[in-house]
């Protein structure tokens, strides 16, 4: 065996070298050193999240099950982004008291998770994929279940683990199909044989493969697990889950949908799309509007935010990657916003209801203006960074030019107004109501003050700095075979 | 008596009903998992299947059954685990007691 292949895939050895030296620490350091382990984890992956902008390398290994382009490398880079700001947000949380025993495992099992989903970025063959798409699934299952003492998180992780092996096996299901069909799981293979295929069977592989990979994004009618689970896992696992596992399954959706599928796309997936798309996005929104619960809020939020982040991938073409990939990375910054502040108001106070947010501006006026500016963000609000992701998705979807596709983006653009009427309404509650607020005046955590300085800047920035977004753009044109066999 | 394709594939398929129909019927978590595992098996006859008939040649779909038995394995430690813990905190493994957060 060529041992020099290894050398294509420096993120995930990078990654690997980061968790080997967590583990070592967490098992072998003094007892009295063991609290700085969440500020050595943040320092590495740190120092690996910078290094990974030198380690860009083009090519393939073991016999093409493993790619590594400038796409992927960018999306592995945007991961990042969001699991430093999610390791600086739990600095604290990691060394309370009911935590300390096992902060370890909550650094590890995320490490292992971000490993598991580079590969499924990576991957061109179907092995490799399922393999990082358990790898980031199941360890997630155990975090969710991390709070010992609380009911709702062992409830919680039921759900999420009956359902999470439900999808795994239709998932498995379909791929089963396609094997049956082509006899390869190599992508590119798969790819050509789909051109001439009509069967009632792919159409079916194609179901069970959006479906399994629907579930992992929270698609409706994949969606129910979603609000339980985000309430009752730990915060920082719900934004982790939020953000980077929904961010991961994302690029992966695109690179399967549109590499191995992408020449049965008018034939068979397209009307797939468009009813998931419209159903995730309108749901989404209807049932954000009836929550109290500032989790449950956010968790309904995401799952039309999801819709959106779909709309790249029926552009199927460099702008539409572009556009995804500037999508997720401004939700990234957005989301972790919401859920920072969400999270530094839980643990300082125990309040999740949004009822509990009124009048917060007086009490807290950083925090709400932080939140204010994730909820503009989120809602697509002009100078921010979520109006311009909203729109080049958009404009990455009308690049097609069908009219099928302008009634999309319009009942997406529809649906924009309904969501900026619940988003307006945790900002009114912060702002205008005049109650007596509830929550006192505190002062956050360094690291939580850290990541939130973080996510505004990244909020306000990442919209008006332009050269991101060519940079994006440029970054999917760079060789990018992926859109060839499209039509 | 000649053995073809369709002799192994219907009872995968029936397999993979009868797991939907239980987990979607059962009421005892452990069932649930039982079902689980058996639209898990399912799949794996799939590939065996379809390696063995349709592409003799290669091991691919043999090697993927290898891989998914693995996973099916792990997934099995882990929801078990879940459930001990649920269990723990309800004393009991109906799933109709997970109602606590709902809508």
């Amino acid at each position: 065996m060529d041992y020099s292949q290894f050398l294509y895939m420096p993120q995930e050895l990078g990654l690997l070298v980061v968790f080997l030296l967590v583990f070592l620490f967490d098992t072998f350091a003094p007892r009295r050193c063991q609290s700085s382990l969440p500020v050595l984890t943040v320092v590495l992956f740190g120092i690996f999240t910078v290094c990974n902008y030198f380690m860009m390398v083009r090519g393939t290994a073991f016999s093409g099950m493993y790619e590594s382009t400038a796409a992927t490398f960018v999306m592995k880079a945007i991961l990042n982004v969001g699991v430093l700001i999610v390791f600086i947000q739990s600095i604290k949380w990691a060394n309370s008291e009911a935590m300390a025993v096992r902060r370890g495992e909550f650094y590890e099992l995320l490490l292992l998770t971000v490993f598991g989903m580079y590969l499924m970025i990576s991957s061109r063959h179907f092995l490799l994929f399922v393999i990082g798409l358990e790898t980031a699934s199941l360890p997630l299952a155990a975090l969710v279940a991390f709070h010992k003492k609380r009911y709702e998180s062992h409830e919680a992780a039921a759900k999420y683990m009956f359902t999470a092996i439900f999808s795994s096996a239709i998932f498995l299901m379909g791929l089963s199909f396609v094997y049956g069909l082509f006899g390869s799981l190599y992508f590119s293979d798969i790819a050509y044989q789909v051109v001439n295929n009509t069967s009632a069977m792919l159409v079916v592989a194609i179901a069970f493969v959006i479906a399994g990979i629907g579930f992992k994004l929270s698609l409706v009618p994949f969606h129910l697990w979603t609000a339980d689970v985000y309430q009752g896992a730990p915060t920082p696992v719900t934004s982790y889950l939020s953000v980077i596992s929904k961010g991961a399954a994302a690029f992966a959706f695109m690179v399967l949908l549109v590499q191995v599928f992408g020449a049965a796309y008018s034939k068979v997936w397209e009307w797939m799309l468009y009813a998931i798309i419209i159903l995730t996005i309108t749901l989404g929104n209807l049932f954000a509007i009836r929550q109290r619960n500032i989790k449950r809020f956010l968790a309904f939020s995401s799952i039309s935010q999801a819709g959106y982040i779909m709309l790249g991938v029926i552009g199927a073409n460099e702008i539409g990657l572009a556009s995804l990939m500037y999508y997720v990375l401004v939700y990234i910054v957005s989301n972790l916003a919401a859920f920072g502040v969400a999270f530094a108001i839980e643990q300082q106070s125990g309040k999740v209801s949004i009822d509990d947010y009124n009048g917060l501006y007086k009490t807290n006026p950083w925090l709400s203006f932080t939140m204010m500016l994730a909820m503009f963000s989120l809602g697509g609000i002009p100078p921010f960074a979520g109006f311009f992701s909203k729109f080049f998705i958009f404009l990455g979807a009308l690049e097609c030019g069908e009219v099928s596709i302008y009634i999309l983006v319009l009942i997406a653009l529809i649906n924009t107004i309904i969501s900026l009427y619940y988003y307006l309404l945790v900002v009114k509650a912060m702002f205008i109501s005049p109650d007596e607020c509830s929550i006192p005046n505190f002062r956050s955590s360094c690291g939580e003050r850290v990541a939130l300085t973080v996510c505004a800047l990244g909020i306000i920035l990442v919209g008006i700095a332009s050269c991101i977004y060519t940079f994006l753009v440029e970054t999917a044109q760079d060789g990018t075979t992926m859109f060839g066999l499209l039509n | 008596m000649e053995f073809t394709i369709l002799m192994y594939l219907v009872p995968a398929m029936i397999m993979f009903g009868c797991g939907i129909y239980g987990f979607i019927t059962r009421k005892n978590m452990i069932a649930i998992l039982i079902s689980l595992e058996l639209m898990l098996n399912a799949v794996d006859i799939n590939f065996a299947v379809f390696n063995r008939f349709l592409f003799p040649g290669q091991m691919e779909g043999m090697f993927f059954s290898l891989f998914a038995i693995g996973l099916a394995a792990a997934e099995t430690a882990l929801a078990i685990a879940i459930v001990i813990n649920v269990y723990r905190a309800v004393r009991n493994v109906d799933i109709r007691q997970l109602t606590k957060m709902k809508f």
